[in-house]
C-alpha cells in the first residue's frame, strides 16, 4: 500500500478515514489532527499553562510530545504508584520518563509524586490494606491519581490537566457505561471536563484517534515507551470491551469512531441533560487537605489513606526543570510536616 | 517458512501471504496488533517472504494512565 501524498510505502491505513501513509506524512498529519481537535472542542490555547499526566506508555508519552511540537506550554507529571508484578513496572515506567523527558523536552518540568515516599504505602499496598477493588487495586489507583493530578494542578497554578486518553479508551468506557445504562456516568463522558469548585480543567487531546494511531506515532517518531501493560489491568472489563470492540472494527470499519462520535453529537444535543442535572452536586472543601469532595468531612482520598492532620500544604516540593540526569535527586515530592502518616 | 514473534511467543506460517492473512491464521485480530518486518512498520496488505521477521507490537499498553 502506498502513502496517499508521496507514493512512499505506507505504514498505516486508516480505513474508517479512507487514507494510508508513510512514517513522514503520519507524523505530519497526527500532529495536524491533534492541534484539530484542541480547537474544535476548545480545549486550551497558547497561553495556557498545560500539565501533561505521564505514565510512560504510548500515549501519554505521545501526547507531551505532540503538544511540545505544537508550541504549548506542557509540563509532565509522572505518579510512581509502587506497582513492580514481574516486570518492575513502575520502575520502568519511570525510567522510561525520565529518559523521554531530558532527550525530547528538555525546556519542560517533570514533577514527580512517589506515593510510597510522600504517603508511605504503594497502591497494592493501600488498596490490599482498605479491601478495596475486590483484590484488584484499580478502584485505589484511579482515587488517587485523580487527587494528585487535581491538586498539583491546583497548587502549581495549572490551567489545564491533559491525559493521553485515545478513542478505544472512551469507546470501552462509552460500551460499559452504556450496556449498564449509567446515564449518569454518560452525562459526565467529554473530551472537556470544565473546572469547577476547585477541580482543575480536564481535556483529552487524543480523543479522536485509535489506539493503534497513537501506538504508530510512538513508533514513527522512535518514542521509547512501556511496551507491557499494567499488571493489574491484565484481562480487566476494559480491555475486554476493547476486544470486542476491535472484533466489530474489523468486520465494519469506522464502527468504534461512529459509536464515539455520535454519542457525543447526542450528548451535545442535550440527550443526557436529565442526568447530568440529576448528577451535579455541591463540593465542599475536604476539612483536612481542602480539595473539592462531594461531602463535608474528609475527602474520600484522606479517608483511604488515613490522612487526618489538619489542613495544610500537603505537597511541598520544588520541581525542576529537565535539564540533565543530575537533577533528579531533587524532582521527588516529598511529605510535607503537616501530614500525619504515623497511622499508615 | 516465516517467523512471527508476538509477546514471547513464536508462531511460523507459510510464505507468500499477506499479513493479514498470516494473522488470520494465527487467531490475532489484525486491529489489536501492528506490524513490524525486518524492523518496519508496514501495513497489512503486506506479502511475506521466507525468512522474513515478523514481530507484532501490541496496541493495548499502559493501563496506569
Amino acid at each position: 500500500m502506498r502513502c496517499r501524498k508521496c507514493d512512499s510505502a505506507a505504514v498505516i491505513n486508516m480505513r474508517h478515514h479512507k487514507l494510508a501513509l508513510c512514517a513522514e506524512h503520519y507524523g505530519e498529519w497526527f500532529v495536524t489532527s491533534t492541534q484539530r481537535t484542541i480547537e474544535k472542542y476548545k480545549m486550551f490555547d497558547h497561553d495556557a499553562r498545560i500539565l501533561v499526566a505521564v505514565s510512560g506508555g504510548k500515549d501519554s508519552l505521545a501526547l507531551w510530545d505532540v503538544l511540545t511540537r505544537l508550541d504549548y506550554q506542557a509540563d509532565g507529571l509522572y505518579i510512581g504508584l509502587g506497582i513492580q508484578g514481574d516486570i518492575a513496572y513502575s520502575d520502568q515506567s519511570l525510567a522510561r520518563v525520565r529518559e523521554f523527558a531530558v532527550q525530547v523536552v528538555p525546556n519542560a518540568t517533570l514533577h514527580v509524586v512517589d506515593l510510597e515516599e510522600t504517603y508511605g504505602k504503594t497502591i497494592p499496598e493501600i488498596s490490599h490494606e482498605k479491601m478495596r477493588g475486590h483484590g484488584k487495586p484499580c478502584s485505589a489507583c484511579g482515587l488517587t491519581k485523580r487527587y494528585v493530578m487535581n491538586r498539583l494542578a491546583a497548587e502549581r497554578g495549572y490551567d489545564v490537566l491533559a491525559t493521553g486518553h485515545n478513542l478505544d479508551d472512551e469507546a470501552a468506557v462509552l460500551m460499559q457505561n452504556t450496556l449498564h445504562w449509567q446515564t449518569g456516568y454518560l452525562a459526565r463522558q467529554a473530551p472537556v471536563l470544565p473546572s469547577s469548585d476547585g477541580l482543575a480543567k480536564k481535556v483529552k487531546p487524543f480523543c479522536r484517534f485509535y489506539e493503534r494511531e497513537t501506538a504508530t506515532y510512538a513508533l514513527v517518531r522512535g518514542i521509547d515507551y512501556v511496551y507491557d501493560e499494567c499488571p493489574h489491568a491484565v484481562g480487566n472489563l476494559t480491555n475486554f470491551y476493547k476486544t470486542l470492540l476491535n472484533q466489530l472494527e474489523t468486520e465494519s470499519p469506522g464502527a468504534k469512531l461512529q459509536f464515539y462520535i455520535q454519542f457525543l453529537k447526542a450528548r451535545e444535543e442535550g440527550f443526557f441533560q436529565a442526568a447530568a442535572d440529576k448528577v451535579s452536586v455541591e463540593l465542599h472543601a475536604c476539612e483536612v487537605c481542602g480539595q473539592p469532595t462531594t461531602a463535608p468531612g474528609r475527602c474520600a482520598f484522606c479517608r483511604m489513606w488515613g490522612i487526618t492532620a489538619p489542613h495544610g500544604t500537603l505537597i511541598s516540593a520544588d520541581a525542576i526543570a529537565v535539564r540533565g540526569e543530575d537533577e533528579f535527586d531533587d524532582v521527588e515530592m516529598r511529605v510535607a510536616e503537616s501530614v500525619d502518616v504515623s497511622g499508615l | 517458512m516465516v517467523q512471527i514473534t508476538f509477546r514471547n511467543k513464536k508462531f511460523e506460517v507459510k510464505e507468500n501471504i499477506s499479513a493479514r492473512d498470516a494473522l488470520k491464521k494465527i487467531n490475532i485480530d489484525p486491529e489489536s496488533v501492528l506490524i513490524m518486518v525486518n524492523g518496519k512498520l508496514v501495513t497489512d496488505d503486506v506479502v511475506l517472504r521466507a525468512g522474513d521477521q515478523v514481530k507484532l507490537v501490541a496496541v493495548v499498553s499502559g493501563g496506569s494512565r
